[in-house]
């Protein structure tokens, strides 16, 4: 199956798109997706951020199971306001 | 009306939208950039988000404030992109009845916004650009 990855902010920057499809196993979380991407984004692994994760613009866990056509994003901690 | 956009916020937009013939008051909160952060002088501020997710937030935050205090109408606009130092970054309007709901409203909003909307504020100060939160960590837990 294929998901939708958009990055944002830090993340944007460090993987230096903002927007990418990745390949996964059917059953896959999103933890495995972040493991999956930061072997080809090592950049991604920001010492010391704690991120958090939404699936189709609702706040998930890793362990939240990816369907085919997901869009993942990984939020840095936001600083709106 | 819960937005994000790329232009200057206008006060007066969100004002007519809460005005309210049931309505005894109108609280207003709008949040500026300031030209100092943790002993830094700060040149320019940008800020980004996702959108569609953003303004889903700020849709969740007007429904459960109107889910905990009676208010009549409620208006939230974040701005994104270059914001220049004293301008409005976000604004937010409510109409009650009666001003306590009002106050506490505006209050619980600007709180929410800081802890779950995901939008991002990079500071640009003499010598460098920090994306602000990033060292301080997340404050919020989803579950």
């Amino acid at each position: 199956m294929k998901v939708r990855v958009k990055f944002f902010a830090i993340l944007r920057e460090r993987a230096g798109t903002a927007e990418v499809t990745h390949e996964l196993s059917e059953g896959a979380t999103v933890g495995d997706l972040w493991h999956g991407l930061q072997k080809t984004y090592p950049k991604l692994d920001v010492p010391g951020i704690r991120l958090l994760y939404a699936v189709n613009q609702n706040y998930v866990h890793l362990d939240e199971q990816l369907r085919d056509g997901d869009e993942v994003v990984f939020l840095p901690p936001v600083s709106g306001g | 009306m819960f937005r994000v956009q790329n232009f200057a916020i206008d006060l007066d937009e969100l004002v007519r939208y809460v005005t309210d013939a049931e309505a005894g008051a109108i609280a207003t909160f709008i949040g500026t950039t300031r030209n100092n952060n943790e002993g830094r002088q700060v040149i320019a501020l940008d800020y980004e988000a996702y959108p569609e997710m953003a303004e889903k937030e700020l849709k969740r935050i007007g429904a459960e404030a109107a889910q905990k205090w009676p208010i009549c109408r409620m208006a939230i606009i974040h701005r994104l992109g270059p914001v220049q130092i004293g301008e409005a970054s976000v604004v937010i309007a409510v109409s009650s009845a009666h001003r306590e709901a009002a106050f506490a409203a505006s209050r619980f909003a600007i709180e929410e916004i800081k802890k779950t909307v995901p939008i991002w504020k990079k500071e640009v100060f003499d010598g460098g650009e920090v994306w602000i939160g990033t060292q301080t960590g997340q404050r919020f837990d989803p579950s």
